[in-house]
């Protein structure tokens, strides 16, 4: 079965970020790869290793996108795509991303494509779906667990905390929520074998695309950090009071009541 | 001159901190309470390939080099110092003499199951009356037909618990003193091998030292390892090859202990104000650093001049005894920065100041190692002058 997982570079949201010029200062930033294709490249790992066949993991992305590829080869991937954009592009959307991806795909014998369910840095979630559809193949979204026999896919999907069970077939989209498995770290063994194993880049020109094909469709307006968390507010006195006081603060203050 | 890492090195050196930093060091309080280190860890620690390190390829390892071994002991240096100890003792005393000196059949059998970590390797030279004068070990090992049967005991040996392939020093010809000593493998399911009680230590915990007794121990002649006679030189090279590594390892437990004290000196007011402006704070930090920056130099010379393969006995010497010395210096001047909660349990200064303390004493004392660089010293003069210095 060829295995593919669409993955991303993103900021690692659990370091300190900053914004400056409304954009993520990328200094001093740590780059990982987006934990929830994280578990898309795991579960295609696995998938290989209960059927057969190849994984390979894709990123539409800079040169720096490298590492990231790397490492999922370090995980355990068979073959890794850059498709870098970094000359050809200033910005780019869900759209462009998507545009991309599907130009990429034209020509692939595809069994299942593994994305994440977002990516932790603009959480749109789109990618997956959209391509989906402009390959008309079925997805499924947030899946917590996936079984594959022959053509027919067994799959139990999270939604709100409920789970939801499908019954689909290949070729097939599915995106990858927490809860599908537990990423392995990848090995020493690996990380040496990853360098030697195949990563090929192309550009849009590669791709018989323009820039124009891919001009965004959305236009980011501004980026900022939420508010600082201010201290809490102690209330003091008699009990009655206090009530009456908090009552009075979520109306006024807090708008809430 | 080139400081810098190969790109192998810095990508092998991030995965291993990834790994520590998330999993071992998230484990550290529970290694410390249970006395051992959680199975799950010890899974991934496999998984990892970690058990593996100086193992060379053709036998499932990664036949790291030593710049490249110590670059792995920092990172590892950074946690648990029990967890450290299991897989330095592994990779280095616990697996060096069947690399350096087994034959094809002894490697062929030991090594590819020593690199997955499915069998711990430890190292059996200290006995009650042998610590640093190791040549007087009682342990005799005498042949018998085509076996040899052991007789004696061990103590103070570290991962002898989970240990399955023990280098074993004993003594095969009690007339020639430190020259009829032979090394052994020993395997813990050899008739008449048995662990001891586990000893309760200072530190280190969930790295377990055992005693071992051997009671009339059967071993195949075919386990000798190098020469009959040449054990306690084996024995020297063994841990002569582990001291740059110990350096590693202490260097990277003191730039953790570094990272706690620069966040709690900003974090921490007294008199109005983060202690990190008290002069008197700074300069310890300042002098901390000096430290570790000597250390860090010294450690990867030794690593490098190893792989050039020359000569470093005193160079290693002076790595061990300066790093362990310099491990105990910064613990205790981290505790001073951190107060009264340095020395409080709930956190973890205190759990380094006492796993610091070991470090002069295990693998050749700071006093042996002195020894060492003094004989050195002499060697050269001798060497130099050929003449006056007897």
């Amino acid at each position: 079965m060829n295995i593919f997982v669409i993955m991303k570079r993103t900021f690692d949201t659990e370091e300190k970020i900053a914004v400056n010029d409304e954009q993520i200062e990328e200094e001093g930033a740590e780059f990982i790869i987006n934990p929830y294709d994280e578990y898309a490249v795991e579960e295609a790992i696995n998938l290989r290793e209960e059927h057969g066949g190849e994984v390979t993991v894709v990123t539409v992305g800079e040169e720096e996108s490298e590492k990231q590829l790397r490492n999922a080869l370090a995980m355990g991937a068979d073959k890794a795509v850059l498709i870098n954009t970094e000359d050809d592009l200033e910005d780019g959307d869900q759209f462009t991303t998507v545009k991309i991806l599907e130009a990429f795909f034209e020509e692939k014998e595809v069994g299942i494509i593994l994305a994440g369910n977002v990516a932790i840095d603009e959480a749109s979630g789109q990618v997956g779906p959209r391509l989906a559809e402009r390959l008309d193949i079925p997805y499924v979204t947030t899946i917590t667990s996936i079984n594959v026999d022959g053509k027919t896919v067994q799959i139990e999907r999270d939604v709100e905390g409920d789970v939801e069970k499908v019954e689909t077939y290949l070729p097939l989209l599915v995106t990858c929520q927490q809860g599908l498995n537990e990423p392995r770290y990848p090995s020493l063994p690996g990380i040496m074998k990853a360098k030697k194993k195949p990563l090929e880049e192309l550009e849009l020109d590669d791709l018989d695309l323009e820039e124009d094909d891919v001009e965004a469709k959305t236009k980011t307006v501004d980026i900022f950090l939420p508010p600082e968390k201010e201290a809490g507010k102690v209330l003091e006195g008699e009990v009655d009071d206090q009530v009456t006081e908090l009552v009075a603060l979520l109306r006024n203050e807090a708008k809430v009541l | 001159m080139d400081f810098s890492f190969s790109e192998d090195i810095e990508l092998l050196r991030e995965g291993v901190r990834k790994f520590v930093q998330e999993e071992v060091e998230q484990a550290a309080m529970e290694i410390e309470e249970k006395n051992e280190i959680p199975e799950r860890i010890f899974e991934m620690t496999k998984d990892m390939g970690l058990f593996g390190l100086s193992i060379p390829e053709e036998y499932g390892g990664l036949g790291l080099d030593m710049v490249g071994k110590c670059a792995i002991y920092e990172e590892l240096g950074k946690t648990h110092n029990g967890f450290t100890t299991l897989v330095g003792a592994h990779t280095g005393i616990g697996s060096v003499g069947i690399v350096e000196l087994g034959t094809e059949a002894q490697k062929q059998k030991y090594l590819p199951k020593m690199a997955t970590g499915e069998w711990i390797g430890a190292f059996a030279l200290t006995e009650p009356s042998a610590g640093s004068n190791a040549a007087n070990m009682k342990t005799r090992a005498e042949k018998k037909g085509d076996k040899y049967i052991i007789n004696g005991s061990k103590h103070y040996i570290t991962n002898g618990l989970d240990g399955h392939v023990f280098t074993v020093m004993a003594v095969t010809d009690p007339e020639k003193g430190a020259k009829g000593i032979t090394s052994f493998i020993v395997e813990k399911d050899f008739p008449g091998f048995e662990v001891g009680a586990v000893e309760e230590k200072m530190g280190l915990r969930g790295s377990h030292s055992v005693e071992l007794f051997f009671d009339d121990m059967e071993v195949p002649e075919e386990n000798v390892l190098g020469e009959e006679g040449q054990g306690y030189v084996n024995a020297l090279k063994i841990l002569a090859n582990g001291r740059a590594g110990l350096a590693a390892r202490n260097l990277g437990s003191c730039e953790k202990l570094l990272e706690h004290c620069m966040d709690y000196v900003f974090e921490r007011e007294q008199f109005g104000k983060p202690i990190f402006e008290q002069q008197v704070i700074q300069h310890k930090l300042a002098d901390i650093t000096m430290e570790i920056e000597a250390l860090r130099a010294l450690t990867y010379r030794v690593a490098w001049m190893t792989d050039q393969k020359q000569r470093v006995v005193k160079e290693a010497a002076v790595a061990k005894l300066f790093g362990s010395e310099v491990y105990n210096r910064v613990a205790d001047a981290a505790v001073q920065i951190h107060g009264g909660i340095g020395y409080m349990k709930e956190y973890p200064i205190e759990r380094y100041y006492r796993d610091a303390r070991i470090t002069t004493i295990y693998e050749g004392t700071s006093e042996i190692q002195r020894n060492i660089i003094a004989s050195q010293l002499k060697r050269e003069v001798k060497k130099s002058t050929k003449a006056g210095v007897k």
